[in-house]
């Protein structure tokens, strides 16, 4: 079906869903290039609603630095809801892009991002939609190359079969590399498997059918092995050694989407080295933008989209070197606009308090903490050191200088975690709440985002066991029952879902008949609450003779190959075991910009790392010490 | 201060676009072209927007208004300028002018609507006029919308059908007056056309001519 003929079914169509202003693109600042003139035809893919899609960073940085190219157009797609994909079915429309509305099959390459696991199905029902065969293997040089990204690209093992080159780590650079040897193959008339062997030659990239695992008979990895001589044995990820200018020309939607805003990295990668956390782990090195480059950005960005709202991101703001400089200068040169600025991951102390004050406009919302643990065991387990005292002071001043509402979030389920400590928590949110009593009386909130560990690749608590469902409910139970009072609310993760993450967090390949037949049997959008269904799920672990015990709260030893070992972040299993040691010892480790715990990543990207004194990766030289 | 009236095209792109989309789509466009609008007053301040009778999702139009209030002493070609150069894909300015101070808000002053209605030939004319001539001559034409009956007749000030334009074209002017607003899809349905298998453009507007 031509882009013509698809118009002409979406007359009919669109009048009859919901929002129809999801499915026809001409938004400013989209990208519409002359189809015939462009050699290069690429599409990327965020495998869930445009509300959603939208405002995904990833892709505009993407969109950005493939449309800068003169060889080279990027379009973009999301999935239909429900009522548009049974209208597109009905009427035989495939997915097609928002910019040309063509067929996502006229495309030399489809990127899909995946941040999170609970998007696979949606994979499989888009390359359906666009009437692609779901397995690589079936797919061939006249059909568009299939690449995936995003932070589940470093254990893809259960997307194997589907993708046909998963991208490890940051795609600024790689992009650029893979567009080439795309449009060389297209000119060169190469066929499917040799452009996937040039593919696998490029840092980064991991073509999964080059690669073979064998198992254990009790089905744990036994090795998994380049399937020819010159392919590596080892993959690691790609950084960029400096970030480079932020995106300014975002897209704005012509409809309200869950984030409206310009979102600017401040800042990549994390030394405070929590256990649990995946983002922590895999985005080393530390790498920061500078105040100008940040405000400028801002100001161009405003220009071209006239948002209202501005979001500063990093995994920890406060351990960004200027954050003092960078906000003084942001309320300074933005005062009087009516925008509004956020600023996540502060640390918990009064100076934070400061921070937000001086970003504070005319609206604000509720003042953001994660404290995750609330008993020093706990914060030793997982490395995220914090006072209770502090975090009532911190609190008293959130209260008493206007917020009247304080989010915190925990995290419960995490290795060795009792009842008592479940309790601290429940303790810790009265004690908040009492706080703000005192200060502001019953005008005070608290809003208590509980959620469950789930152990993830490449992270020190990669070994450690999922708390069984019945354990958790127990603690969800406790909290509920405990914060149930005025001025208290408070969320908590679907210990269901909870257990389908973590099987295809750590999956391994035979995951993938379970994705197919879960999606065969009707199972899509599962981040979404009212969509999830784990039946499905349960009953296609059964049927490929699979149980969710085996991956999620078996015991996994130390030496144990993990289907995801071929792939490196950088960070060694040698720092991973010994933090994983640490932390069931119950013993704090530095953050790793006052000491190196040489976790492998300036070896891993030696040479790469910059040699000038204002920008740098925040490892301090091992020799020093 | 000053009231300044934008006579604008809605066009395809935004076609699927509501009324309180159109609002915050405008607002940003005059962040971009850094004019800065008036805000009311109170707990939340709002800009200072109004648009006149909102249009029908999958309709376009010829003729949209929007007033906005501004402090700045530009002249309308100064802020016709700059909000051409920024403006969202879809919107096509064609007039800016200057509206009392005290005037009444306008989605109040709008007195009729004019639409025109693309056939294609899948349509059966001859049919579609002896409809036409049956709903003009009629004194009533009783219908019911949510549940409310009404008299679609009454706010029909206009309809005919011209079969030989290209494509065929069917002219309709429509009562929009505060809780006597006429609608086109009404109009078409009482005819049998569904208003899928149509285009409808939004032609004119007529305000009350206000003393």
């Amino acid at each position: 079906m031509n882009h013509l003929e698809i118009n002409k079914k979406l007359k009919y169509i669109l009048p009859t869903v919901v929002k129809p202003g999801r499915y026809y693109g001409g938004e400013l600042n989209h990208v519409l290039k002359d189809w015939d003139n462009i050699p290069l035809h690429t599409a990327l893919v965020f495998p869930d609603i445009y509300d959603i899609g939208l405002p995904n960073l990833g892709v505009a940085i993407l969109y950005e630095i493939i449309n800068k190219r003169n060889d080279a157009l990027c379009e973009r797609a999301y999935m239909p809801w429900l009522d548009m994909e049974a209208a597109m079915r009905e009427q035989g429309v495939p997915l097609y892009t928002l910019e040309s509305h063509r067929s996502l099959t006229d495309f030399d390459l489809i990127g899909f991002t995946l941040p999170y696991e609970t998007l696979y199905t949606n994979v499989l029902n888009a390359l359906d939609l666009i009437g692609l065969p779901i397995h690589s293997s079936e797919r061939n040089e006249t059909h568009p190359l299939i690449i995936a990204g995003g932070h589940t690209a470093f254990n893809p093992e259960p997307m194997s079969e589907f993708i046909d080159a998963f991208v490890l780590g940051e795609g600024e650079e790689v992009v650029n590399e893979i567009l080439d040897h795309v449009k060389n193959a297209k000119s060169a008339q190469l066929s499917r498997q040799q452009l996937l062997r040039e593919l696998q030659a490029i840092p980064g990239v991991y073509v999964p059918s080059l690669y073979r695992v064998d198992y254990h008979s009790d089905g744990r990895v036994h090795s998994i092995d380049p399937l020819e001589e010159g392919l590596p044995k080892s993959i690691t990820k790609r950084i960029v050694p400096v970030l480079p200018d932020p995106p300014t020309h975002f897209i704005v939607p012509n409809i309200d989407v869950v984030h409206n805003r310009i979102a600017v990295e401040i800042m990549r990668g994390c030394t405070r080295g929590c256990r649990f956390c995946h983002a922590g782990m895999v985005n080393r090195p530390v790498r920061e933008r500078s105040v100008k480059q940040i405000v400028d950005s801002i100001e161009e960005a405003l220009v071209n989209t006239g948002y209202e709202e501005i979001a500063l991101l990093s995994l920890s703001s406060s351990d960004y070197t200027h954050i003092d400089e960078l906000v003084t200068d942001i309320s300074d040169r933005f005062a009087g606009r009516n925008l509004s600025v956020s600023l996540p991951s502060l640390r918990i102390e009064s100076f934070s308090v400061n921070i937000m004050e001086k970003l504070r406009g005319a609206r604000h919302g509720g003042f953001t903490l994660a404290p995750e643990a609330a008993t020093d065991r706990m914060r030793a387990l997982i490395n995220k050191p914090i006072q209770a005292e502090q975090l009532l002071e911190t609190a008293r001043q959130i209260y008493s200088r206007g917020w009247t509402t304080i989010k915190l979030y925990f995290m419960i389920g995490q290795p060795t975690e009792t009842i008592e400590d479940v309790q601290a928590i429940a303790d810790l949110c009265k004690e908040v709440l009492k706080e703000g009593r005192k200060v502001i009386g019953k005008k005070a909130n608290l809003h208590t985002g509980v959620s469950t560990f789930v152990p993830k690749p490449h992270t020190p608590f990669q070994w450690a066991t999922l708390e069984p469902i019945e354990s958790v409910l127990e603690k969800q139970n406790l909290l509920k029952d405990q914060l149930r009072a005025p001025g208290m609310k408070m969320t908590w993760s679907n210990p269901r879902e909870t257990i389908l993450e973590s099987v295809l967090s750590r999956g391994d390949r035979r995951i993938g008949a379970v994705i197919e037949d879960a999606w065969r049997h009707g199972a899509k959008f599962d981040a979404w609450n009212d969509q999830f269904n784990f039946n499905v799920w349960m009953d296609a672990m059964d049927a490929a003779g699979l149980t969710t015990d085996f991956y999620s709260s078996r015991t996994r030893e130390l030496d144990e190959v993990m289907p995801w070992d071929h792939l490196s972040t950088g960070v060694s299993r040698g720092y991973l075991e010994r933090e994983y040691r640490n932390a069931l010892a119950g013993r704090f480790t530095p953050d790793c910009r006052t000491q190196c715990l040489s976790c492998g990543i300036v070896p891993a990207f030696e040479g790469q790392q910059p040699q000038t004194s204002d920008v740098h990766w925040f490892c301090p030289d091992p020799e020093v010490l | 201060m000053q009231r300044v009236r934008i006579h604008y095209r809605k066009g395809e792109e935004l076609q699927y676009i509501g009324n309180l989309d159109l609002h915050r789509i405008w607002e940003r466009t005059f962040r971009r072209a850094q004019i800065k609008l008036a805000y009311s007053q109170g707990f939340h301040p709002q800009p200072r927007m109004h648009q006149a009778c909102p249009l029908p999702l999958g309709f376009t139009s010829q003729v949209e208004l929007l007033d906005f209030w501004c402090d700045s002493e530009e002249s309308l070609a100064e802020l016709q300028e700059k909000l051409v150069k920024t403006v969202q894909p879809g919107i096509e300015i064609v007039e800016l002018t200057n509206v009392p101070l005290k005037s009444p808000p306008l989605q109040t002053i709008v007195e009729s609507v004019a639409y025109n209605v693309f056939l294609d030939q899948s349509h059966d004319l001859d049919d579609i006029s002896g409809k036409i001539e049956e709903l003009n001559k009629a004194d009533h034409c009783m219908r019911e919308r949510r549940g409310k009956p009404y008299d679609l007749r009454s706010l029909l000030l206009k309809l005919s059908l011209d079969p030989s334009a290209q494509p065929a074209m069917i002219t309709m002017q429509l009562s929009a007056l505060p809780g006597a607003t006429g609608r086109p899809e009404e109009v078409l349905d009482e005819l049998g056309i569904s208003p899928f298998s149509v285009d409808v453009v939004r032609t004119d507007m007529v305000l009350i001519t206000l003393p």
